[in-house]
């Protein structure tokens, strides 16, 4: 196969664009300011001409000879009577007015400086070099002469008033005077001003003809009433043509100048709204009803504009949006959606033989009540609104080869999406389950993924329209098929918070349930048999939890890990283990250890993970569904909760927690006192300064850590918070330290907080002090309250960490877009190779070892390992 | 430091671009003023082959085109 070679796009000029070419693109000349005759036909010469393209259907273009729809429409233009300012130069012309002679137009400098400034320039074009800097030094040497070195005519100082007026002295310059000027510049002149003469002639930058856009870009609408209404920019053409005759009119009537300079200024107001309708100093041109018209520069300017607005982004049909909340009955892979919004999205269903009764219940049925249809479209193409009055008849009349827009129901295939999407999983396929009330319901296991919550998030769904793109979200964009993130090879969905701590408490040492509460906590997942009982008290069976989690693992699962409580003890106690870390699976019982994060949290279920590689994704669903299902259940059996007073610590700890905090403070002040004595150890590497810093703030980290200990030493195991953060479901020690304990260092980039005052932060503290206290450490726990100067600190502390987040976000946001547009065309072909578009080789072989992240074990190529223990543990176990 | 260099034959050439299913061109690039081409001698149109450390793969072996 021969491919050919791409072709690149040598250059891109800009320049601007003249009056000859102007006249020379043009269709026709534009002379009248009406649009239609009487009979609704296009006047000729007139500003919807047929020449400059149609947009009735049934007319045909006199240009081109095509239809409405096919024409792209022909530029026409309008002959100035006199010359305005095009307000985008408005600037660049007051730069060069006061740069060249007001008597022979040069520019005000020797012909060895404007050699010498043109070299550079051209040095500077060549290696590609932005030419600003010089371009800008050329204006502003040139309007330092006072007398030109041509024609040893004296400058005057042009003064600009905004938007469009010049002024030499007292005298105002009509722009007919300025374009005159303009056009004397020599086109030597003009590169040295960094212009290019062919391209850009700076009086080019005075308007004498005006292009008429075609009327493709500015289509008129016919409202209800049968009145047309025009688009924004034909108002605004009308204004201009009006004007530009009446100037017209009264300049060969002999106006006196008084009138002419009025009837000037008013053609120069309205080619400026024309151009930019939000020009500071200009008022805005309204519309009848008094909002400001939408003209060129609104057009493409800003987030709806032209380009961010439609090149860049689109907006779709069949799509809808509302606020989400949970629910945990669901399954991770559906969605729940309003009613009202199924009756509003549409299936198209071609009707067959195969689903003609189906669809005629679905007409039968309305557009008002639930599984229904809003459409039928028949067989010659005609579309029909079904409505309460003609659904009988329509029932009727529906044979195969019709079409019904039905609503959406349960099983329906829908995309789901949160923004930002960072990554392939922020839209996932999910299965429609239609729910009353007016939210997006989605299982909190599939927030993760979206980096969803519930305070408020809005999300997007879509509805695939063809059975394709149906079929191809079923295949790659199914919730199942997205449980491991190809980023790391886990599961990036799982358990969260509350499943977490309710399969811990379920499973943390030996619990005994007995029937009816094992069923009750069964009751929704797929276990239909309890299996034996672990043994009987009173005749009665009992189980303890762990079973009850084994009943919804698979068969024949062997597993062996260390929870996420595990300690990393210097010699593993396996079984032993007194904090029941060690967790053992054999053929999918649960024999020890208890069930937390790294069991079946979301970015670390070592047991999901298993599930999907050996077992399949649907499996590892059904699993997720059951886990969450559990843990919710067992939660709110056992029952568990979090208050202040579980942040309280005895008056004994208390005490310990403020001589472990005193100490500290005591070795810090004997550390100043070493430092000031001279006696302090210099650190290798460190200035004297730095090593008492490095000291005191390694005592204080000590300090904080110590009173961690003793806080949670006293909550005791059994504590709300220490069960969350032990089993890794939501906070850490050091949040319960701060809370309980001992705040400790607030520090701004790294340091101690050292800024306020000169040589102190507050005025509460002598200047000189080194101390904890005056440099930012925070003795108090939350939950003691922090005193003023404390608090003072924490702030300046907490500030930092808002900008920095703030600042990472947009940082962070913007090279992820700068990625993707690299990245974005790039492609795995069958033999492994990564190419473009155009088949040039990026890689040999995709990341040079051609694995599948998502395939390997938490993204390492020692799946093989795992495979050996599974092999191993099996034996064993037989 | 440098990885190894080398200029492969025609015949390697020709079994690589086959093996890829390719012309020369959409193999990545290398210029001739580069240090290394001008250390092993290669002229413009010659395919070299670089064997590099992988911090994936351990090893991996890279073609490029030498161009002007």
């Amino acid at each position: 196969m021969i491919r050919s070679v791409p072709k690149k796009i040598g250059q891109i000029k800009f320049g601007l664009i003249s009056p000859r070419e102007f006249r020379k693109m043009s269709v026709t000349r534009v002379i009248t300011a009406d649009t239609y005759d009487d009979d609704g036909f296009p006047i000729e010469m007139g500003l919807m001409d047929t020449r400059l393209g149609v947009i009735d259907p049934g007319l045909r273009c006199k240009t081109c000879g095509q239809r409405a729809g096919e024409c792209p429409g022909h530029f026409g233009h309008i002959e100035l009577v006199a010359p305005v300012i095009h307000i985008g130069f408005a600037k660049l012309i007051r730069k060069i007015l006061r740069a060249v002679c007001r008597s022979c137009g040069r520019l005000l400098l020797t012909e060895t400086e404007k050699e010498r400034y043109l070299d550079e320039i051209r040095t500077n074009l060549k290696i590609g070099n932005s030419i600003d800097d010089v371009v800008n030094t050329v204006f502003k040497e040139a309007r330092k002469t006072k007398k030109c070195p041509y024609c040893d005519e004296e400058q005057i100082d042009i003064k600009f008033e905004k938007p469009t007026t010049y002024y030499e002295d007292k005298h105002k310059l009509m722009p007919a005077d300025i374009r005159d000027l303009l056009e004397k510049i020599p086109d030597e002149d003009v590169e040295v001003m960094g212009m290019d003469p062919v391209s850009a002639r700076p009086e080019w930058t005075v308007l004498t003809v005006l292009p008429v856009p075609p009327v493709t870009m500015r289509p008129s609408i016919t409202l209800e009433s049968g009145q047309r209404s025009e688009d924004d920019i034909t108002h605004k053409l009308v204004d201009i043509i009006r004007i530009n005759q009446r100037f017209q009119e009264n300049r060969e009537a002999g106006a006196p100048q008084l009138i002419i300079e009025d009837l000037w200024e008013l053609l120069q107001y309205h080619v400026t709204t024309f151009i930019d309708n939000a020009v500071s100093g200009v008022p805005p041109a309204r519309h009848r009803s008094g909002r400001p018209l939408k003209t060129l520069s609104q057009r493409l300017k800003g987030k709806e504009g032209r380009f961010r607005g439609s090149l860049s982004g689109k907006r779709v049909n069949f799509s809808a949006r509302t606020v989400i909340s949970p629910d945990p009955n669901l399954s991770i892979c559906e969605v729940g959606v309003p009613e009202e919004i199924a009756k509003e999205l549409t299936i198209t269903m071609n009707v067959t033989r195969h689903n003609i009764n189906e669809a005629k219940e679905y007409v039968a049925r309305g557009p008002s009540n639930h599984p229904g249809a809003n459409y039928v479209v028949r067989g010659d193409g005609r579309r029909v609104k079904v409505t309460e009055s003609n659904a009988p008849e329509l029932v009727e009349a529906i044979e195969t080869g019709w079409k019904v827009e039905r609503h959406l129901k349960d099983g329906d295939i829908v995309l789901f999406n949160r923004q930002p999407s960072l990554h392939r999983m922020s839209i996932m396929a999910h299965e429609v389950k239609v729910l009353p009330d007016k939210t997006f319901r989605l299982n909190p296991a599939a927030c993760p993924p979206y980096n969803a919550d519930f305070d408020g998030d809005e999300m997007n769904l879509h509805v695939p329209q063809t059975e394709e793109a149906r079929a191809e979200a079923k295949i790659l964009m199914h919730v199942e098929h997205n449980i491991l993130s190809p980023r790391f090879g886990g599961p990036i969905i799982g358990g969260i918070h509350d499943h977490i701590s309710g399969l811990y408490l379920l499973t943390h040492k030996d619990k005994k349930i007995y029937k009816p509460e094992a069923l009750e906590l069964l009751k929704k997942s797929r276990v239909k048999e309890l299996m034996e009982p672990a043994g009987y008290e009173n005749g009665m069976p009992y189980w303890n939890g762990k079973q009850i989690f084994s009943m919804i693992l698979p068969e024949g699962l062997h597993l062996t890990f260390q929870a996420e409580m595990c300690e990393h003890c210097e010699e593993c106690k396996r079984e032993g283990c007194e904090r029941d870390a060690y967790v053992v699976i054999e053929d999918g019982i649960l024999k020890n250890g208890s069930i937390d994060v790294k069991a079946i949290g979301s970015f670390k279920s070592k047991i999901l993970d298993k599930i999907y590689k050996e077992y399949g994704e649907e499996r590892a669903r059904m699993f997720i569904d059951d886990a969450t299902r559990l843990g919710i259940r067992a939660i709110m059996r056992m029952g568990f909760s979090f208050g202040i007073n579980d942040e309280d610590v005895s008056s004994e700890a208390d005490v310990r927690i403020g001589e472990a905090i005193y100490e500290a403070e005591e070795r810090v002040r004997k550390l100043i006192m070493a430092y000031n004595a001279g006696e302090l150890e210099q650190l290798p590497g460190r200035s004297m300064d730095e090593t008492l810093e490095m000291n005191i703030l390694q005592e204080l980290g000590r300090a904080r850590d110590a009173a961690g200990e003793i806080a949670g030493r006293n909550l005791g195991l059994e504590n709300s918070a220490v069960i969350m953060a032990q089993s890794g479901a939501r906070g850490s020690m050091l949040n319960l330290t701060q809370m309980a304990g001992c705040v400790g260092q607030q520090a701004v980039r790294g340091e101690r907080i050292r800024r306020g005052y000169a040589g102190r932060t507050l005025p509460h503290f002598e200047v000189g002090d080194l101390g904890a206290d005056a440099r930012g450490f925070v003795k108090s726990s939350y939950k003691k309250g922090l005193s003023p100067t404390e608090y003072f600190f924490h702030a300046i502390g907490g500030r930092e960490g808002l900008v920095d987040t703030a600042v990472r976000t947009s940082q962070s946001g913007y090279l992820q877009r700068r990625m993707v547009n690299a990245l974005q065309d790039l492609e795995v072909q069958y033999d492994g190779t990564v190419r473009d578009t155009r088949g040039m080789i990026v890689q040999f072989m995709y990341g040079e070892d051609g694995l599948d992240p998502m395939k390997g074990d938490f993204g390492t190529r020692e799946s093989i390992r795992s495979i050996i223990n599974t092999v191993v543990a099996k034996r064993e176990s037989r | 430091m440098v990885p190894c260099h080398e200029i492969l034959d025609e015949e390697e050439v020709k079994s690589l671009l086959e093996r890829y299913g390719i012309e020369k061109e959409q193999l990545p690039k290398i210029k001739v003023k580069d240090p290394v081409i001008k250390e092993i001698k290669a002229q413009v149109g010659d395919v070299i082959k670089i064997t590099r450390k992988s911090a994936t793969a351990g090893e991996a072996n890279i073609y490029r085109l030498v161009i002007g």
